[in-house]
């Protein structure tokens, strides 16, 4: 409603502005290249600039896939074939039937490592959230602080003794070693503890009547009631899992076991100069996240703007 | 508030927290501690434990005394030094280039974040290419201008700022995204007594929009600082610390250390290093932060 009023008022301004009504003050002709000028700052100009930005991000997207699409020799070329001449699947079969890398394994790898440590962290976090959010006890200060100081904590200050931890138990090259450090994630925790704080009381004393435990108000009635943020931290999960790349590395040394980003870095460093066959690689790995983005932009929009999240 | 029966209520206390504060407790405080006790051993971590050796501060002498670590913090600085002030000021930019109406923003939006959900290896690869000497689009576009492009990432100058293209090209969306919230939060209002007042868009811009965003990039600027101090992927996969060590950096060295050389005493002091130069940063930002929101 607001916003209807302010265009009206803008439009108003813009008016007097220029000088009254148009077609009182100036003759027919200026009045059209006015028209016309404006036509071109306002409809054109935003478009102009909006294409040349993306231009620039998308081009080196572009690139990847003409260049998977190549052969050796095309994408040696001087100048670029931006559309290849004679396109190829080489690359992709190449990709697929290399020896020191299993691709189709390594994609299953990553399936499992995302499916895992994305909901672990999400029913974790939505756990301990419902505590801090909802129960009052003595001390929860103190653990919300723990919580707060894990934020302060980088991975990469805690990787050697991690690894080292894993190691004493051993539980390095197996998914339960890679995804236990990654349960407690002190930003979801937050951000669902501040969420659930909205949530009326009214919803669990009502739950509570019909004789139901905190666990199962938890489970039938706060986490419900969730869903939104839950299914944005779950998104965020995702692309953080399916992206991860520097713990997978320290932790899975046997090639059964690498996820897709570890298998890619190793393809990375043995296909050095075999370009075609880098970027049928890294266009593969991009594909899942892609559609999952596609389908739920507005979701990770939102997410971005309220949590500052990344993955 | 309902709290349930007090055996109802200790109990899903204890369910629901065991799982994160035991993961605090192993795999975040303990390991904070541990890192600083393995920075004054010398262990080999091919060999027992019971092989390593205390010498006291002597790791951090010798990081201290070494070029080495001058070098890393070297390349770190110019790292930040470049990519900081450059993907503050595109952020904005992209922010101003989305905060438009126009029909069809759905699917710039979707270009721009493009890179955001990228992985850092196939992304840090695509740029491998982009940035080749030879048969890179950057060097023939500028081929086409007439300037005869360096060998980017095998040149020991231009290997970071080409790291630092790739960087930027990477997070830039992400970061407009927060930009963009914040001036979509603006009072508009504002902007509309300025423009009846006669100020024109450049004005409206540096009196308003900046002033109003002050909080939000200063979060950025210390967001940036302290991941800036940890880059590693986009180093590791297109320089791996080259060419002749030019683009060595902190946790690339931490790892080089720990898992290539095995030497987790030496690794770990650079770690306490970094996670001091972190944690600096944090102080600073609660240090000032009262003093930059205070501009609104």
């Amino acid at each position: 409603m607001t916003q209807k009023i302010s265009k009206q008022q803008r439009m108003g301004f813009s008016r007097t502005i220029m000088g009254g009504s148009p077609s009182l003050i100036a003759t027919r002709n200026s009045y059209w290249k006015k028209k016309t000028r404006s036509l071109l700052f306002f409809q054109i100009l935003p478009y102009a600039i909006l294409g040349f930005t993306a231009f620039i991000v998308v081009i080196p997207f572009f690139w990847m896939i003409s260049t998977s699409l190549k052969t050796q020799e095309a994408f040696q070329t001087v100048p670029i074939q931006w559309i290849p001449e004679s396109p190829t699947l080489d690359a992709y079969k190449r990709v697929f039937g290399i020896a020191n890398v299993d691709f189709l394994k390594a994609y299953t790898n990553s399936a499992l490592y995302t499916l895992l440590r994305m909901s672990g962290q999400v029913i974790c976090a939505a756990m301990a959230a419902f505590v801090f959010a909802k129960i009052r006890f003595r001390g929860r200060e103190v653990l919300f602080l723990a919580v707060l100081a894990s934020m302060m904590v980088p991975m990469t200050a805690v990787m050697i003794p991690n690894y080292l931890i894993l190691k004493s138990f051993r539980l390095l090259n197996t998914y339960t070693g890679l995804i236990l450090p990654s349960l407690m994630e002190g930003l979801y925790i937050f951000i669902l503890r501040q969420y659930m704080k909205g949530i009326d009381d009214a919803y669990l004393e009502a739950a509570a009547m019909d004789g139901a435990s905190l666990r199962s108000i938890f489970a039938r009635v706060v986490a419900p009631l969730c869903t939104p943020a839950l299914f944005t931290l779950v998104l965020f999960a995702f692309m953080g899992s399916w992206n991860d790349y520097l713990w997978p590395l320290i932790v899975l040394s046997k090639k059964s076991k690498w996820t897709l980003q570890v298998a890619l870095g190793v393809l990375n460093s043995s296909y050095n100069e075999a370009y075609d066959v880098l970027m049928a690689g890294a266009l593969i790995s991009i594909i899942p996240i892609v559609l999952v983005y596609l389908v739920t932009q507005r979701y990770v929009d939102k997410g971005v703007a309220v949590g500052g999240v990344k993955g | 508030m309902y709290q349930g029966s007090p055996k109802d209520r200790n109990l899903t206390i204890v369910l629901f927290l065991a799982p994160v504060m035991l993961v605090f407790l192993v795999f975040k405080a303990a390991p904070l501690v541990m890192t600083a006790g393995i920075s004054l051993l010398d262990w080999d971590v091919l060999k027992p434990f019971s092989s390593a050796r205390f010498v006291g501060m002597k790791n951090f002498s010798k990081w201290f005394s070494s070029g080495e670590l001058w070098n890393v913090l070297h390349h770190n600085l110019t790292y930040l030094g470049l990519y900081v002030p450059a993907v503050i000021v595109l952020s904005v930019l992209q922010a101003l280039v989305l905060n438009q109406e126009v029909k069809g923003m759905r699917v710039f939006r979707a270009c721009f974040y493009l890179p955001v959900i990228t992985s850092w290896v196939a992304g840090a690869i695509i740029w491998r290419f982009v940035l080749n000497g030879r048969w890179g689009f950057v060097n023939q576009w500028l081929g086409s201008l007439g300037i005869l492009g360096p060998n980017w990432l095998e040149d020991p100058h231009w290997a970071m700022p080409g790291v630092v293209m790739a960087c930027l090209w990477k997070d830039t969306g992400y970061y407009a995204l927060i930009v963009l919230a914040a001036l979509k939060s603006m009072d508009k209002n504002c902007f509309e007594a300025a423009r009846v007042d006669g100020a024109g868009p450049l004005s409206r811009f540096f009196r308003i929009t900046l002033p109003l965003l002050s909080p939000t990039l200063f979060l950025l600027f210390v967001y940036n600082l302290m991941s800036g101090f940890q880059v590693f992927e986009p180093i590791y996969i297109m320089t791996e610390g080259g060419p002749a060590n030019a683009t060595t950096v902190l946790v690339e060295r931490i790892y080089r250390y720990a898992f290539g050389l095995y030497r987790m005493g030496d690794a770990s002091a650079l770690t306490i290093i970094l996670f001091l130069l972190v944690l600096s940063v944090t102080v600073l930002q609660l240090a000032f932060e009262k003093r930059v929101s205070h501009g609104t």
